[in-house]
């Protein structure tokens, strides 16, 4: 059970690690909205799950009432972030940046 | 809290008698649905988040919910979603798990465009645009942010009418529109 659970936490972590590091490597704001909106989703959704595994460890109503939330809470971060994301993008638009094409200088 | 829900329900009898209701629309028998549907959600969610379980509590719980879904049952479900209601959930559902795999696979992609040294010389993002079959406002809505939610694409506009915009990050990511995902959600919402 531990092991399934330090599993998880480490794939959350990578994720998280590979959205930061996407943040600043990524050329322009367009393209560092991928990894900066969807592998935080993803990170969080396998640490939520290991959490809430990790909260089982004593089986009791109470836990098991609070692994429900960190559930309800993934699932809520999955509604919100891709509509965030968007609404981040459409202002990008709204403002008139042009996205970076292949060969130009990163900005 | 027999009483209670005798009272929800009456409460809910009288709103549906005193609308004014356009004459081609089948009566109240049909309409009850989505407040049941609502009260329900609202209070299991009241339940998950309260964690008590004393008639008190349970009461408080029924009042409140019963309220809100007097209010706003409406919000959630309109008639024309409820029309395969229990079938096109039940679809949703199925969907969800192919969804799941798919950001999975997608997200591994952007990782490793990520850490790959020469990132710059594989990404190639561009707008793109396309048509989608797609015509319930609801299977739009899933359509646009399962798009949004597999990385490598980002949903920028759509219109009414299934008119998408959408930025991708490179070509393997662009490949992917409108394919299976398009004919799962037509599926899934009876489009198809």
């Amino acid at each position: 059970m531990d092991i399934i659970v330090i599993v998880l936490l480490i794939i959350g972590l990578v994720f998280f690690t590979g959205g930061a590091v996407g943040i600043l490597r990524f050329p322009d704001f367009y393209s560092r909205l991928h990894p900066a909106g969807k592998m935080d989703t993803m990170g969080s959704l396998f640490m939520l799950i290991a959490l809430a595994l990790f909260n089982l460890h004593h089986f009791t109503l109470a836990t098991l009432l609070t692994s429900l939330k960190l559930i309800v809470i993934v699932v809520f971060v999955f509604l919100s972030s891709p509509t965030a994301i968007h609404g981040i993008v459409d202002a990008g638009v709204r403002a008139g940046l042009t996205p970076w094409t292949k060969g130009e200088k990163r900005r | 809290m027999e009483a209670l829900e005798q009272q929800e329900k009456s409460l809910e009898g009288s709103r549906e008698s005193g609308r004014d209701r356009p004459a081609n629309r089948p009566p109240s028998r049909k309409r009850f649905g989505p407040y049941l549907v609502t009260f329900l959600i609202m209070f299991f969610l009241w339940i998950l988040l309260s964690g008590k379980f004393d008639p008190f509590h349970l009461t408080l719980g029924v009042i409140s919910c019963a309220i809100v879904s007097f209010f706003s049952g409406d919000l959630l479900f309109d008639s024309p979603r409820m029309k395969g209601f229990p079938r096109s959930w039940w679809r949703f559902l199925l969907y969800s798990p192919w969804l799941l795999y798919q950001i999975f696979l997608a997200n591994l992609h952007v990782l490793f465009l990520t850490f790959h040294p020469k990132m710059l010389d594989l990404i190639d993002p561009q707008i793109f645009r396309f048509r989608s079959k797609l015509r319930g406002d609801l299977a739009l809505v899933t359509f646009a942010n399962s798009i949004t939610l597999t990385p490598g694409t980002i949903t920028i506009y759509v219109s009414v009418d299934g008119d998408f915009s959408v930025h991708a990050i490179d070509q393997q990511s662009k490949q992917g529109l409108p394919g299976e995902m398009e004919i799962r959600i037509a599926r899934a919402f009876s489009e198809g």
